[in-house]
């Protein structure tokens, strides 16, 4: 039976910031950073994380049909939002799954996302599709070096039978007990030993071990090698460790250090899905997980992968920028600082699980009604539409409306409201094909839009609640050249 | 065929509190101070009262409807306590009203109050709206909802938009300047058109002096039929021409069609309201306004909403003059929500208290000096896309 990588998809948020900039906050206290200095990282919006942005490279990811071939939904990283809630349930409810697909969250290792990937292809021989997706949004202490090397990014894979875009040829894994870096159940930032310990005993030593192995079991040469996709925290090292191995220098996945950071569990799928966008019919792939051991799989890029473009290619993604300069921000957007918020900030609002259970679809999925009656769509659905049909009760049929365009229809910038980024921006958004809401912008470039501008949706955070729950919503950015996506 | 409510009710007596910042006072005070003036306008005793409505739309004096029959030690009538948002206010006239016009009762009487500096917030204070809404609803305010009309009558009619921001100030000046004259008003010192146009932004484009005060205050309204009015002596006397609601059916956030421009309710409730009234040209026949002026932008759109001005001239009309003191159909004599203050429960009887004074010639210092034929009054509860509104029209005779 055929079965491989069927489809991919990535999402870089739109902030990038300098390194310089933190470089020029906090090298007063600890100079060595300055030596980081270089590029600049991707970094999530306030109302961004892990789930968020596996939901975006998953929706990236899908085809336009086979949603409903989908198994099973595997969300991997080591933040995940919830400890005890299924982050992957959340996620199958945001990509409209059906209720019978099997959700799971994977953790525990920066490797998750390779050992994730080689569980859905094993799968996929025995007939199972597996949406797979990797993010990460990691915490760092301000003024660390983990804070200039992280980026935040997500990843996802669509793995199962079918014509493979990119197939299997072997996989193998190591577990060691190999502590580079650990962080504790309740901990917020992770631990890291000294580098050159990691670099030669881990990264020199450990890797290269695996993948000669695993080349070895595959029967082939390490020349035979088109692209190593294998990029550390630490810069460089993928150079060393392709001479090591006599995998040619050419070979050496271009590393998105200067352009992304180290974006964690994502990193490997990102790096692949940002392969397979240039990747010819043939080549081979080696990719490589670290994280307690690691995990070599060598992939064969078929021709089907040839002008196959997924919906958000991750070179538009890395065009889709907005340049953060201000230290203080990004540490408040990614809760290492604590501001004076003001009395509307106290306002806490519980989202009942009972409510939330009985209209997931409408508040998780976007979906809203069409009558039919009129054919009239409307969001939310309700009893009797809105659109007169002798208000006859219940002929309102789900409508899905998240990858509809839409168009401003009402625009405003309130600096009243409590935001995390003021102004709050909002405005009444009409889909094509019909439907409207009130929605939240975000990703604003400037806190101003007109009437009749192009927006599209995003899966984003609404509010934390002061219990620690959070509330997902859907939000409206404007299209531009480098975000279009598809129309159903 | 109903025949609706006019002529049926006379307005015996009203009062209002001061509106503002009244750090002195609580609820059932400002209360006690409204009905006061009412009571001893009415000219009868308060245990002739057979029923009360209560307007409140916070939180400041306890549950129910008893905290008005405990401010006034009315024992053992019936009261009931109504709440339509912004609304509030006419809400609770329209109980008296139609308690009167029934038969049911000789004797009613509206109190709306609100008490909303105890809440430490600047503006109106946050709160939940439902679990739903919460869920599924933008990051909004007051402000931000009529804001937005702005954007919608701008990309509708295509005016510049200095020219709105412009209109947006006077129509905020003139209402400083007319409050100038009211000893009750919330806000009393005049604004220049530089300092509304260049004050800092709430929401866009709506800057600090297009939104109205949020004040503390109460008003009160004692209604009976116009013939024991006029057994009690009363000479002259205000009745209802027309009080009409309309609330969305949805039709704005959900369907079709509206492009944020104007207020759908409002044109609803206006038509309604002037046929019960029997007014043709609502511009000739209508002499005097006072209007929900929450924000400078919900007053011009509301000029057309009204048939005062043609579609897309408001904002014209507004920088013409026409809505100014000495205008053709003064709007906002009293101050308006802007400068009077905006008590949201007592709101709506304080539009029809002003109007009330004028058409009895007692408004001292602000009173108009043409004949007025008709006052209207116009209240909106909600946001442009989701709300009631209710507009009352009283006249001599």
């Amino acid at each position: 039976m055929m079965a491989g990588i069927l489809s991919y998809g990535s999402y870089l948020p739109m902030r990038r910031l300098p390194r310089q900039v933190i470089a020029d906050a906090t090298s007063w206290f600890n100079g060595a950073l300055s030596g980081l200095g270089r590029g600049e990282r991707s970094v999530a919006n306030w109302d961004e994380d892990t789930l968020t942005m596996a939901v975006e490279a998953c929706r990236n990811c899908l085809p336009e049909a086979g949603r409903d071939a989908i198994g099973q939904l595997v969300l991997a990283s080591t933040t995940l939002p919830f400890a005890d809630r299924q982050n992957a349930g959340i996620a199958k409810e945001a990509l409209l799954l059906s209720d019978r697909t099997h959700t799971l969250d994977i953790t525990g290792s920066q490797r998750v996302g390779t050992s994730g990937l080689i569980a859905a292809l094993e799968a996929a021989v025995s007939g199972k599709t597996t949406l797979l997706a990797a993010a990460d949004r990691r915490h760092a202490s301000a003024a660390s070096a983990a804070q200039m090397i992280n980026g935040d990014a997500g990843a996802a894979l669509l793995v199962g039978p079918g014509e493979p875009l990119a197939e299997l040829v072997c996989a193998r894994s190591m577990s060691v007990d190999f502590v580079d870096r650990f962080r504790a159940s309740d901990a917020r930032h992770d631990y890291e030993w000294e580098g050159r310990w990691i670099r030669e005993e881990g990264y020199m030593s450990l890797v290269t071990q695996l993948v000669t192995e695993t080349l070895g079991e595959a029967g082939l040469r390490a020349e035979e090698v088109d692209h190593l996709l294998f990029e550390t925290p630490m810069p460089g090292v993928e150079a060393r460790l392709a001479k090591a191995l006599g995998i040619r220098a050419g070979a050496v996945a271009r590393p998105l250090f200067l352009e992304v950071g180290y974006t964690g569990c994502a990193h490997p799928l990102l790096q692949l899905a940002a392969t397979l966008e240039r990747a010819t019919a043939g080549e081979v792939i080696c990719l490589v997980g670290f994280g307690q051991g690691c995990d070599v799989l060598l992939l064969r890029v078929t021709a089907a992968n040839d002008g196959r473009k997924p919906a958000a290619r991750f070179q538009d993604q890395l065009a889709r920028r907005k340049v953060e300069t201000n230290y203080t921000r990004f540490l408040y957007f990614s809760g290492e600082l604590e501001f004076e918020e003001g009395m509307r900030a106290e306002l806490d609002i519980k989202t009942p699980p009972s409510m939330l259970y009985r209209d997931r679809k409408t508040i998780l999925g976007l979906v809203g009604g069409k009558c039919r009656e009129t054919g009239v769509v409307q969001y939310p659905r309700s009893d009797v539409s809105v659109a007169g049909n002798a208000r006859t009760r219940g002929t309102q049929e789900d409508y899905p409306l998240a990858d509809r365009i839409a168009r401003v229809r009402s625009f405003t910038a309130d600096y009243l409201a409590y935001s995390p980024d003021p102004p709050s921006c909002y405005g009444i958004v009409e889909f094509e094909g019909g439907g409207r809401m009130i929605a939240d912008f975000t990703d604003l470039p400037e806190p101003s839009l007109e009437v009749g501008q192009a927006v599209r949706m995003v899966f984003r955070l609404k509010r934390t609640d002061q219990r620690g729950f959070r509330h997902y919503f859907w939000k409206a950015v404007p299209v531009t050249d480098q975000n279009t996506r598809r129309q159903d | 065929m109903a025949s609706g409510i006019r002529d049926k009710v006379a307005i015996l007596g009203m009062g209002c509190s001061r509106f503002g910042e009244r750090w002195d006072t609580d609820g059932p005070s400002l209360i006690v101070e409204a009905f006061q003036e009412a009571i001893a306008d009415a000219g009868i005793d308060p245990g002739e009262l057979q029923a009360g409505w209560f307007g409140h739309a916070g939180n400041a004096v306890g549950p129910g409807a008893v905290p008005l029959a405990l401010a006034l030690r009315l024992h053992n009538i019936p009261v009931t306590r109504v709440e339509n948002a912004c609304a509030t206010g006419t809400e609770a006239l329209r109980g008296a009203a139609y308690a009167v016009a029934s038969g049911a009762c000789d004797f009613a009487f509206a109190l709306g109050v609100e008490k909303l500096k105890d809440s430490g917030y600047g503006g109106l204070p946050g709160g939940s709206r439902g679990p739903f809404y919460d869920a599924t609803n933008a990051n909004m305010t007051a402000p931000g909802t009529f804001a937005q009309l702005a954007s919608g009558y701008r990309a509708r009619h295509g005016m510049a938009a200095d020219d709105l921001k412009r209109a947006m100030a006077h129509v905020s000046v003139k209402s400083h300047a007319n409050a100038t004259l009211n000893p009750k008003a919330h806000l009393r010192t005049p604004i220049t058109m530089e300092q509304a146009v260049n004050a800092p932004l709430v929401a866009a484009p709506l800057g600090l002096f297009d939104c109205c005060g949020v004040s503390d205050g109460a008003a009160c309204a004692i209604v009976t039929r116009p013939e024991i009015a006029r057994a009690l002596g009363k000479k002259d006397i205000v009745t209802i021409k027309a009080l009409q609601l309309a609330a969305t059916g949805g039709w704005e956030a959900q369907g079709a069609g509206w492009d944020y421009s104007y207020v759908p309710t409002t044109r609803a409730a206006a038509a309604r309201a002037y046929r019960e009234a029997g007014i043709s040209d609502p511009a000739r026949d209508i002499g005097l306004t006072e209007v929900h002026d929450c924000f400078s932008i919900t007053e011009l759109v509301t000029m057309e909403d009204l048939g005062l001005s043609k579609d897309g001239a408001a904002w014209r009309d507004v920088l013409d003059g026409r809505f100014d003191a000495d205008g053709q159909i003064p709007c906002q004599i009293d101050g308006g929500l802007k400068c009077f203050g905006h008590p949201i429960g007592a709101t709506g009887i304080r539009m029809v208290y002003e109007n009330y004074l004028q058409l009895l010639g007692r408004a001292g210092e602000r009173q108009v000096s043409k004949d007025i034929g008709f006052a209207l009054s116009h209240n909106l509860g909600g946001a442009p896309f989701h709300n009631i509104c209710s507009i009352a029209i009283v006249g001599r005779g």
